[in-house]
């Protein structure tokens, strides 16, 4: 497949335009199930061509997000446009979008072909057409071998194509995937992460999809709404979403993260200076986090921002605090270092296994010190 | 585990002798050349050839195959909409009340649903017959449909629906062509269920029937109460032996679907893929 798609997938970024119109768009959604509330006020726009996630645990509202654009809910509150139109209460079978299901929902008494075909024939697409189409979507999908079986005989990786090839038959608008790869195993997942980028680029299509699986959602989209609770909590892109976290949700769900709270002390453009509580050390972060002096806030650091040492930093605008390595996980390709600060808070720190030495240069009770540049950590005010 | 022990020998061949030893007496004795139920005297197929040429017995037959063709389809049809309207709209008013009166009519004592059809059928003048028979029949062997059908909805992945549905498929399409061909089995066993429950029925036909509708269950029990001839047990032989043939059968059959699907699994995981 063409590698040459980087540069196209760098440069787009129609959320930044604001003469953009976006193709899908949630605006003030509520949806309530006698007293919970599913979808709490979500107004969110998915432009032409973007490969967009919704990110949350489960029962954050994200799969009732989009089964409401799919049709097989209707908002409480609130409109769904695609494309200009209001989709109202639209039925599924008249909505041009398709969805991929969690179970793949495969007929299990149709042959792979007649899976793919079905949409089709409903469409009442002529029959040499439909022929074109299917035995198109089977080269795309690698399953040429495969048409004539019925689901009971292929392969989980291989039901989960069909499935794909099913819902781009009728080549629709907009593709929603329900935690598409979540049944199967990591290396295939991984794999058919990239087959979905390639997909979508090569389809030029908009991918709406939804999961749990943080790594999956940074590795496939475009931008990523973080929900909670029925809320939109961040729409970002990954690295965004990864080095400035809105909040301490976002923070926390999204990878790992130390966190430290304290109060503002000083402001001096975009040089914040914040005593922390626990431990009592003055930390200073560059952050254009717009807060007051006396504030209470948050200081975010990485793991893997933080640096481990025996010797105390003579680097004076660096942050920097004392602690005795409680814990080291050996993952493989990194350690994590578990320091407990003499305030009792524990801060975590990885470190990359460069060489093979078994031996590690910090070993367990050992008094190190933990610094990180003034960029390193991000001010969070909720 | 120890396979034999006189325990279980024992339990075993009182169980099985229970069950079976009557019928075994009844199929001996319908081969019995002399006229006695009771005495034995050689081995004869005449009574065989009397039942062929008893055009009663014949025609009672016919009549319990059409009414348990007819009323057994109807149930099925009735029954399996029961059971979907059952498993799939969550909650509407009176769904407590509905359930149950769809499955009151398995434990109703045949007696009082036979009466109570009789007392309708007098009420509306309805001419007893041939067709009161079968709408007494499709009134009781409904629900055993509902039950046979719901319990495989309880079972079906409503996202196969969804999907259908996704696609650009109807409601009442989505029903014909994804719904039916999945549950299909268990639509096929609840009228197999029907109509066994319907040519095997006595109390409930006796009570509806009329001039010209007697059923072969009816016919047997009226002639052995002028007293047991040979020749009932040739008919009943011959019941039991259509039974067996169509149970075997059927499990014959449903066995080897399993198997041939078991082996395509296996063989489609050592594809990989």
């Amino acid at each position: 497949m063409a590698k040459t798609l980087g540069p196209v997938r760098r440069k787009f970024a129609p959320w930044n335009d604001p003469a953009a119109v976006p193709l899908i768009e949630f605006r003030n959604v509520v949806k309530r199930f006698g007293d919970f509330t599913a979808v709490d006020d979500v107004s969110l726009g998915i432009y032409e061509r973007e490969f967009f996630a919704l990110l949350g645990p489960s029962g954050c509202g994200k799969t009732t997000l989009m089964r409401m654009l799919a049709g097989f809910e209707h908002a409480s509150e609130g409109r769904i446009l695609l494309a200009g139109q209001d989709l109202g209460s639209r039925p599924p079978y008249e909505r041009p979008v398709n969805m991929m299901f969690q179970s793949y929902a495969l007929f299990p008494h149709m042959t792979v072909e007649k899976n793919i075909a079905f949409g089709l024939v409903m469409d009442k697409m002529p029959k040499a057409d439909i022929e074109v189409r299917v035995a198109e979507m089977l080269k795309l999908t690698r399953l040429e071998k495969f048409a004539k079986r019925k689901p009971h005989q292929l392969s989980g990786g291989q039901r989960q194509r069909v499935a794909l090839a099913r819902s781009l038959a009728k080549r629709p608008k907009v593709l929603l995937l329900d935690e598409p790869l979540g049944a199967l195993d990591k290396k295939l997942r991984e794999e058919t992460q990239f087959e979905l980028m390639d997909l979508q680029q090569q389809l030029g299509m908009t991918f709406l999809i939804v999961t749990h699986d943080q790594e999956e959602a940074m590795t496939v989209a475009d931008r990523i709404a973080v929900m909670d609770h029925g809320k939109l909590v961040q729409v970002a892109g990954p690295s965004e979403i990864y080095e400035q976290p809105s909040n301490r949700y976002v923070a926390d769900f999204i990878g790992d993260i130390n966190i430290l709270e304290g109060r503002v002390a000083s402001i001096e453009g975009t040089t914040i200076g914040i005593e922390a509580s626990s431990p009592k050390v003055s930390l200073v972060v560059e952050d254009d986090e717009p807060t007051s002096v006396g504030a209470t806030v948050w200081v975010a650091v990485r793991p893997e921002k933080v640096r481990i040492s025996h010797d105390q930093p003579t680097d004076a605008t660096s942050n920097a605090v004392a602690g005795t390595v409680w814990d080291i996980a050996y993952i493989g390709d990194v350690s994590v270092y578990h320091v407990k600060l003499d305030c009792g808070a524990t801060i975590r720190a990885t470190v990359a296994n460069v060489s093979r030495t078994v031996e590690r240069p910090i070993g367990w009770e050992d008094r190190v010190w933990l610094t990180w540049a003034r960029s390193s950590g991000v001010v969070l005010t909720s | 585990m120890k396979r034999f022990s006189w325990f279980n020998v024992t339990s075993l061949a009182l169980g099985f002798g229970f069950l079976y030893l009557p019928i075994v007496i009844l199929v001996i004795y319908s081969f019995n050349a002399g006229r006695s139920v009771a005495v034995w005297g050689g081995w004869s197929l005449k009574w065989y050839v009397e039942v062929f040429q008893n055009q009663q017995l014949l025609d009672a037959a016919w009549v319990t195959l059409r009414l348990g063709m007819l009323s057994a389809t109807v149930a099925t049809v009735l029954g399996t909409l029961a059971a979907i309207v059952l498993s799939r709209f969550g909650r509407f008013p009176g769904r407590m009340l509905f359930s149950g009166m769809v499955y009151a009519p398995l434990v109703m004592p045949e007696v009082i649903t036979g009466l109570s059809l009789l007392l309708l059928f007098v009420a509306v003048d309805f001419e007893r017959g041939f067709w009161t028979i079968t709408l007494a029949h499709i009134t009781f062997t409904m629900c055993f449909v509902a039950v046979v059908v719901q319990s495989r909805l309880v079972g079906f992945d409503k996202s196969l629906e969804e999907a259908a549905m996704d696609l650009g498929c109807r409601p009442a399409g989505t029903f014909l062509r994804i719904t039916l061909p999945i549950i299909w089995p268990a639509v096929l066993s609840g009228w197999m269920l029907a109509f066994t429950l319907s040519i095997d029925d006595l109390v409930i036909s006796s009570f509806t029937t009329g001039p010209g509708a007697t059923t072969l269950p009816m016919k047997i029990y009226s002639d052995v109460r002028l007293g047991v001839k040979p020749e009932i047990n040739a008919v009943c032989t011959l019941v039991i032996a259509v039974i067996t043939v169509a149970v075997v059968g059927a499990s014959i059959l449903s066995k080897r679907q399993e198997i041939e699907r078991e082996r395509a699994e296996r063989a489609a995981f050592a594809a990989g893929g």
